[in-house]
């Protein structure tokens, strides 16, 4: 530590060279930043605490099928259930067929399945009183200047009314605020009545019919067992179940989205292979410029291993110095990434264990891209250095 | 002084490349010839080329330094080049499904098949309108059919880990509606029996679907009796009889979409209208690739929005690194360029052979990084829930030459940026300072 003012001085020896790099290396971790929080966002949908308790069942021939609502009042008689909701697709859009909006008509007792999705209790009961009330995702009152107690038009993509229009009217009585990342997809959604939506339906359209039950259980290490004896109940029957955890049926339909790591992973191998180039470039000029010096220091009586640590330690500051700023800038920019794509990315921002990642990366780059100046340091030889052999 | 002039440079850089990224390939073209001749012709060019040619002749020895452009804007390109030809083999998959000369029909405000219900009265009204063509024994050439969705184990993946698939139910004359749909293992399913030809790239995905082994959709057990190959986006489907998945997904005799054949290229107008103007009927109309090149559009943009996302600050990277290999190749030439100066060279062959030198590494840099994204993921396959429909997607990467040709300008856009600064700097270093430089 006593020698950080001299590495300190030979890092920015050359000032112009030093920025330069600085800003690569940023540049290079800023992508970092921002890609794994894409990675992270993918791998932490569905997974929580609270998730885990949560089992989604469904139509096992598709997703697209759907179940008889009766079914509900089965699965909560099957021990270790705590409370069973329902929900059903209901493919809404706003003002343009093709601009979709997630909207869900859901039983009375769905948002309690989900602690982490914060609803007024004002709202709360507004919406229970309320026949055609919605809850609408925070996210997407932002987008499109909702107000609570607004009335909007929403066009079903599959169902119509009774008088056959697919133009249905609700009124917003509340906000959905997720607090948790692994729910973040409940900001961009609106929650309908499910029984306001089996009585408006013209009929033959839905009959009832739920497109899928959540459940959670009273212990997650009976998840497995719950779900195994949910599915027992409609086995062979002419609508079988399949009931998942949370978090393996949103992993499974990431994975089925994009092979996010395998993406991430190929673009990040390419930035840093590029930066340990560019990096161990500049470090070789730094002590190529710098030989006499590093003789006149080992004139001065520093051995040959504190001149490999000095070399070493000041391409790790130059790693760390730019790494940080790049990482501290994804920070600054992802919130504006996730606002600026319309809410299509919600991306967490730069966490503990990205910086861990990033930290660990620096100091191996830095490392790496130091040892050969740095071997180079140490063996270098006096009287041949000084005389500028 | 010095501030204002850096200010007037970046401006200028900003209007240049804006030009640039405009600039069709004739245009380049155009420039090229043009730079060519002055550097042939003019006195001026003529010292250009001179200066260059010192510069590169020096290149050996500075090999290191200058593979650093050359690696830093191939790793820009060829990671640009890579995301961009995943979009494009994604909605080039889906553009050239369907064709001009056939519609499809979906009720009306549909986003997609798979939210579409026709009945069968609306169905017989559609095949009996004006503008559909008919075969010999006078019947109208269409197909009612039905788009579900089925669960089936992944290929390659965990004990019970389930992926999606598009489930087409299709009638009579599906094959005929569809001419570069070919069976190209074992044969087509029977009507009314419970089998299923499957595309190539379901098969790909998904475990168990060769001909002659059974799979279960929900309780029901099916064979798979053949293999169909299409090259586009029916490849990632399985087909079976309208009827029977009617039946076993409990459609009745709905359908969620019609697909015809028109009579003539000019018959959709007259199908149009025909279908507008009964009563009887809400529906959408428009040719098949239509609707289909309409299905990739928001996914290629999210696509092309997020390749060119990470090239840009991949290039920034890229940037900084070719101007600190230039300043140190102009600042260990400062002598040699101060003499030159000095016998009577002016600034502008000083400015072009730097610049020259570095565009000619960022070119290297540029094919490096657009062969290497050609040789690794051109054909790679990949596959997406995409939307619209119900199950994955099965693509295949796709490096065209435009993309190519893209990645070499961003590389020259580049190579001029990290070029710039240190060939200004060269160029405006007081002679006499130079000269007494070292």
């Amino acid at each position: 530590m006593k020698y950080f003012h001299l590495i300190w001085a030979a890092l920015f020896r050359r000032k112009t060279r030093t920025i330069l790099t600085l800003v690569s290396i940023a540049a290079a971790f800023l992508l970092f930043g921002m890609l794994d929080a894409v990675r992270i966002s993918f791998d932490q949908a569905g997974k929580s605490a609270n998730g885990a308790q949560r089992l989604q069942t469904g139509s096992k021939l598709s997703f697209i099928e759907t179940l008889p609502q009766g079914l509900g009042e089965k699965i909560a008689t099957v021990p270790g259930v705590k409370s069973v909701a329902y929900a059903n697709w209901f493919g809404g859009a706003y003002q343009d067929p093709h601009n979709q909006v997630f909207t869900f008509a859901v039983s009375d007792n769905y948002i309690d399945q989900y602690p982490e999705v914060q609803v007024t209790d004002d709202a709360r009961k507004t919406f229970a009183n309320t026949r055609i009330g919605i809850l609408v995702g925070d996210k997407l009152l932002e987008k499109y200047h909702w107000k609570i107690g607004d009335q909007i038009p929403l066009q079903s993509n599959i169902f119509p009314q009774q008088d056959g229009s697919k133009n249905w009217t609700f009124q917003i009585v509340g906000a959905l605020h997720p607090t948790d990342q692994s729910v973040a997809f409940y900001g961009q959604i609106i929650l309908m009545h499910w029984k306001y939506f089996d009585d408006a339906v013209m009929k033959g359209y839905n009959n009832g019919r739920v497109g899928w039950f959540v459940t959670r259980v009273k212990d997650v290490n009976q998840a497995d067992q719950v779900a195994k004896a949910i599915d027992a109940l409609s086995a062979n029957s002419d609508h079988e179940t399949r009931t998942q955890t949370e978090a393996a049926a949103t992993a499974s339909w990431m994975k089925q989205l994009a092979d996010i790591g395998l993406i991430v992973g190929s673009i990040m191998g390419a930035v840093f292979f590029t930066l340990l180039l560019l990096t161990g470039n500049t470090m070789m000029q730094a002590v190529r410029e710098r030989t006499s010096e590093l003789a006149v220091l080992k004139t001065l009586g520093f051995s040959d291993r504190s001149v490999l640590a000095m070399v070493l330690a000041e391409s790790v500051l130059l790693v760390v110095l730019g790494g940080v700023i790049g990482i501290a800038l994804a920070a600054i920019l992802i919130p504006g990434v996730s606002a600026g794509s319309g809410g299509f990315l919600n991306l967490p921002t730069v966490g503990a264990n990205s910086w861990l990642l990033g930290i660990g990366l620096m100091l191996a780059i830095g490392l790496v891209v130091g040892t050969i100046p740095a071997w180079r340091a140490m063996r270098l030889n006096i009287v041949d250095a000084l005389a500028g052999r | 002084m010095t501030f204002l002039f850096n200010s007037v440079v970046v401006l200028l850089l900003i209007v240049v490349l804006a030009a640039w990224v405009q600039l069709p390939w004739y245009g380049v073209l155009a420039l090229a010839v043009v730079f060519a001749a002055w550097m042939a012709l003019s006195r001026r060019g003529r010292q250009a080329a001179s200066v260059t040619g010192v510069g590169i002749s020096t290149l050996r020895q500075r090999s290191g330094s200058s593979s650093v452009v050359v690696i830093g804007i191939a790793g820009v390109v060829g990671v640009l080049v890579a995301l961009l030809a995943m979009g494009e083999g994604y909605s080039e998959t889906l553009r050239k499904t369907g064709s001009e000369d056939t519609a499809i029909v979906l009720r009306g405000g549909s986003a997609s098949e798979v939210s579409s219900v026709l009945s069968n009265d609306n169905i017989e009204v559609i095949e009996q309108a004006a503008g559909v063509a008919h075969d010999k024994q006078g019947k109208p050439i269409a197909s009612g059919e039905i788009v579900v969705a089925a669960n089936l184990p992944v290929k390659g993946g965990a004990a019970g880990e389930e992926g999606s698939v598009q489930v087409r139910g299709v009638g009579e004359q599906a094959l005929v509606l569809r001419p570069n749909l070919k069976i190209v293992a074992g044969r087509m399913f029977r009507p009314g029996m419970r089998e299923l030809v499957v595309g190539q790239g379901a098969q790909r995905q998904f475990a168990g679907l060769q001909p002659g082994h059974e799979v279960k959709l929900g309780t029901q057990t099916w064979s798979v009796v053949g293999v169909f190959a299409s090259g586009d986006a029916y490849d990632s489907e399985i087909w079976a009889d309208a009827n029977v998945i009617a039946d076993t997904y409990r459609r009745g005799s709905s359908r969620t979409s019609v697909f015809v054949k028109l009579a003539d290229a000019k018959a959709l107008d007259t199908f149009k209208a025909a279908l507008a103007s009964d009563p009887r009927l809400q529906v959408d109309v428009d040719t098949t690739i239509n609707y289909f090149s309409k299905q990739s559009e928001g996914m290629s943009k999210v696509m092309r929005i997020m390749g060119i996302t990470v090239g840009s600050i991949m290039a920034i990277g890229a940037i900084f690194g070719a101007l600190n290999t230039m300043f140190a190749a102009v600042a260990a030439r400062a002598r040699e360029i101060a003499t030159l100066r000095a016998i009577g060279f002016r600034g502008v062959p000083v400015v072009v052979a730097v610049m020259l030198e570095t565009m000619m590494l960022a070119l290297l840099g540029g094919i490096v990084g657009g062969l290497l994204a050609w040789l690794i993921f051109n054909g790679w396959t990949a596959s997406t829930l995409a939307t619209g429909t119900t199950g994955q997607l099965a693509f295949t990467f796709k490096v065209t030459p435009a993309l190519l040709w893209e990645g070499l300008k961003w590389a020259l856009a580049i190579g001029f940026v990290g070029g710039l600064f240190p060939a200004l700097r060269a160029a405006r270093l007081p002679v006499t300072t130079a000269l007494r430089e070292l």
